[in-house]
């Protein structure tokens, strides 16, 4: 069992340490390139969210946890905030939706997820934040 | 991330290099605007990703605002040479169905 955490600021330019760390964290594993590029890109889309969607100009604080586990080749990641929540998570998962039209976002940062990856989920709670929860399995080859 | 830029007679095109997420959707679409609009009697716009190492589903969003704008003008968008890690992201996407891959 090995274990990180990275607690950094709600920014854009934290995208980058997020999946660089991720990577590095992995990397005793030898994943295939494949493999590492879904890693990467299920966090990016998940920081991602976090850092365009959880805080508005109200909150001070605007942070995100970045936290992994490895065990038995089973990469557990969760991407927690502590912002405002997501409203309605069923519309938040279908391929396309998004709240951020204006802004061009496509709205398929959860189907990636949950392609890229073989287990996702989220728990949210208004006003207390939102966890993604990204499972990979790399003995699965 | 960076962005370069070639015309060759009516093609415009757009060279993406490195990796493209949030951080730097700003900049580059008003790069890829303002290229576009610049150039007079254009027909084709390629992006070539042949160097970009990485992608997000920013990148899906830039490209359909680009098509919007583009397909107003009447001007063809073209995909060449997406590295493996960006195409499992655009084809995943369906991108390439109103943007070939070249």
């Amino acid at each position: 069992m090995n274990k990180m955490s990275l607690r950094f600021d709600a920014r854009s330019q934290n995208e980058y340490l997020a999946r660089t760390a991720i990577s590095s964290f992995v990397l005793e594993l030898n994943p295939s390139v494949e493999q590492l590029n879904d890693v990467k890109t299920a966090v990016s889309e998940a920081v991602t969210n976090s850092v365009v969607h959880a805080y508005d100009s109200s909150y001070k604080d605007k942070e995100i946890l970045l936290e992994a586990s490895l065990e038995d080749k089973v990469l557990r990641i969760n991407v927690i905030d502590f912002g405002r929540g997501i409203d309605n998570l069923d519309e938040a998962v279908k391929p396309y939706f998004t709240t951020k039209k204006e802004v061009e976002r496509s709205g398929m940062g959860f189907t990636i997820m949950k392609m890229f990856m073989d287990e996702f989920s989220i728990q949210t709670a208004k006003g207390k934040g939102t966890k993604v929860t990204l499972v990979k399995n790399f003995a699965k080859g | 991330m960076r962005i370069k830029f070639q015309i060759v007679g009516d093609t415009l095109y757009l060279f993406l290099i490195g990796e493209l997420d949030e951080h730097y959707a700003k900049g580059v679409k008003e790069f890829i605007d303002e290229k576009v609009d610049q150039q007079k009697n254009l027909k084709n716009v390629i992006f070539n990703m042949q160097e970009l190492s990485f992608m997000d589903s920013t990148g899906i969003g830039i490209l359909l605002g680009r098509y919007k704008k583009c397909k107003k003008s009447g001007l063809n968008i073209y995909i060449e040479n997406p590295s493996l890690a960006v195409d499992k992201v655009l084809s995943l996407s369906g991108i390439y169905e109103i943007m070939p891959k070249i």
